[in-house]
Order: C-alpha cells, then structure tokens, then sequence
C-alpha cells in the first residue's frame, strides 16, 4: 500500500514538492509498522531502502564492544532513518530502534534516484538537511568533550521540552518521552548519574519531577546551566 | 489513573529483582512473567523496577515539559 499523502507532507525532504508531484512520489512508496523496541536498521548492514519516520519514535544508536550505548539521536516524524547510508551506498553507520509503535515510509533507493532525477530542489533540499546533521553531530562531540553532566542534562532537557504552542495544537506531548536511561545514553553517561542530576537540579528548584513528568519550573536557570563548559 | 510504568512482557524473564526493589510491593510475578498487582495506585513511579531490569523489560519514561505547558500534557494518553 502506497503511503498517505499527509505522512509525505511531513517529510521536509519532499515539503517543496508541488501536489502533482507528490502524488507521483506516493506511488512509490509504502508503509511499514513496527512495534516497539524493534530494530529498523541495523548498523553495518547496507540499506536498499530509504525510512521515513511517519509516526512515532524512533532513536539511532550505536552499541560499544563492552555493551555501552550511545544515542545519536532521537528521530521525530518526517525524519530519515537511514538517508546517509541510502545516498552513500556504504553501510547503516548506526542501528535504528522504534521507541514505542511506529509507522515508517519506505522508498526503494533504486525508485529514489529515478524520482530525485530531474528535481533538483529535492537535492537542495536534501544538501540542507545533511549539513542540519553534521552540526548536530558537531554540537554532540561538543557536549561530550566540553560539557559535564549537569550541564548536558540542561541542555537535553531544554532540547526535549514541549513547548506551549505545540501542546495547545495537540493537546498531547509531541516530543518523545524518555527513561533515564535513554537519557544517560544521549548525553554519554550512566543512568545513576543521570539520576543524580536531575535530584540536584530539583533541589536547586530549577526543575521539578512530578511522577512521570520533569518540569521545567526555572527555564532560564536551567538554560544558564546548559551553557556551562568545562574549564580545562 | 496514574501513570504507570511500562512492561514489555516478551522482555520479562521473571528474575523477580523488580519485585524486591518495589517499596510500594505492587509487582508481582504471574507465570513467571512480573505484572502489577490488580490496584496499584502506590506506585510512586520511583524507576527502581526499571533500574535494577538487567533485560530492559521496565520502562519509566518521563515528559520533559515547561511549567508553562504542563497543564495541557497532564491526562496524555500513555502510549
């Protein structure tokens, strides 16, 4: 089955398609549903299909030979799984798991190239949305180097906070939510640190943890303490 | 009802630490497999269950949101 047109409305690399053209798309494209903690991707592997995440939540990984694991990222609806992988013709540099129920759209990589040729704001498009990446594969060697715990807790929390005008829309929280070993994994550390961190930033009434929620109760002092970097 | 942590019962080798983590002793194993008791309402969602779960089968996650955005996030479904 084709995939909807509203999953394709939402995947920036096709946003500046005109209707026309996004139908022709459509038709060479399809749904795939997994459920949660299902491997998408697996890194080394290569991929003959591009993924779009239509719905739902989906991290990329990649596990040390000890077991640790390191988040790349948090994927949200409309971004690509595996588009590095897909353009490059190398393996999947990370795996990709689903964070809860997901719908993906897939695309062949052969139908891709027929589709991009001749079109060439996708390219642009697709340029833009590759530099997005490098900084923020840039901003993570930064946190992970300059930044201590406290302060990449901070930022996570920041980067992973709903806004008011997106729960107004929506009436639900649109970002993900995560345990706090999901968190320890993004920021490169382990969960009891984590732990440790978000109960000072509590007690220092920055925060506060209400069962399953952390609010943000002080957000400039929660940002000031995002921007602190290590001396060395 | 309150938020609850989630099982992922394919996950669950019914080691049973969960169990005597829980303060609140509203874990219980059934077929080996752990689940709630049938009124957990103790529950104060203090992700002990979730960090001593060697498999991964206990999740506590958490929303991150503003104090400002809070109000609209309470009663979002648990998915």
């Amino acid at each position: 089955m084709a995939a909807r047109i509203e999953f394709l409305e939402e995947i920036p690399y096709f946003s500046e398609l005109s209707p026309a053209d996004q139908e022709d798309f459509r038709q060479y494209t399809f749904e795939k549903c997994f459920s949660r903690n299902e491997l998408i991707i697996i890194e080394g592997e290569p991929s003959e299909t591009l993924y779009f995440l239509a719905s739902g939540a989906v991290k990329t990984f990649k596990v040390s030979p000890e077991g640790k694991e390191q988040i790349l990222r948090i994927l949200r609806p409309g971004d690509a799984l595996n588009d590095v992988a897909v353009l490059d013709g190398g393996p999947n540099y990370a795996s990709a798991q689903a964070m809860g129920p997901v719908i993906v759209c897939g695309i062949l990589s052969s139908d891709l190239g027929i589709l991009l040729a001749g079109r060439p704001t996708i390219a642009l498009k697709i340029i833009r949305i590759l530099a997005e990446r490098v900084r923020q594969f840039v901003s993570l060697v930064e946190d992970l180097s300059f930044r201590d715990v406290s302060s990449r807790v901070a930022k996570l929390l920041l980067q992973y906070a709903d806004t008011e005008a997106d729960s107004q829309k929506k009436m639900a929280s649109l970002t993900p939510r995560l345990t706090q070993y999901e968190m320890a994994a993004m920021i490169g550390t382990a969960r009891e640190v984590v732990g440790r961190s978000l109960r000072f930033l509590e007690a220092e009434g920055i925060i506060r943890i209400e069962r399953h929620r952390i609010i943000i109760v002080d957000y400039e002092a929660l940002k000031r303490r995002s921007d602190e970097r290590l001396l060395r | 009802m309150a938020r609850m942590p989630i099982i992922c019962h394919e996950q669950c080798t019914g080691c049973g630490v969960c169990i005597a983590v829980c303060a609140p002793h509203i874990l219980v194993l059934r077929n080996n497999i752990v689940s709630f008791i049938e009124e957990p309402q103790e529950c104060n969602y203090c992700a002990q269950c979730e960090a001593v779960c060697s498999t991964g089968a206990i999740l506590c996650p958490y929303e991150i949101v503003t104090a400002s955005t809070a109000k609209y996030t309470e009663h979002a479904p648990n998915l």
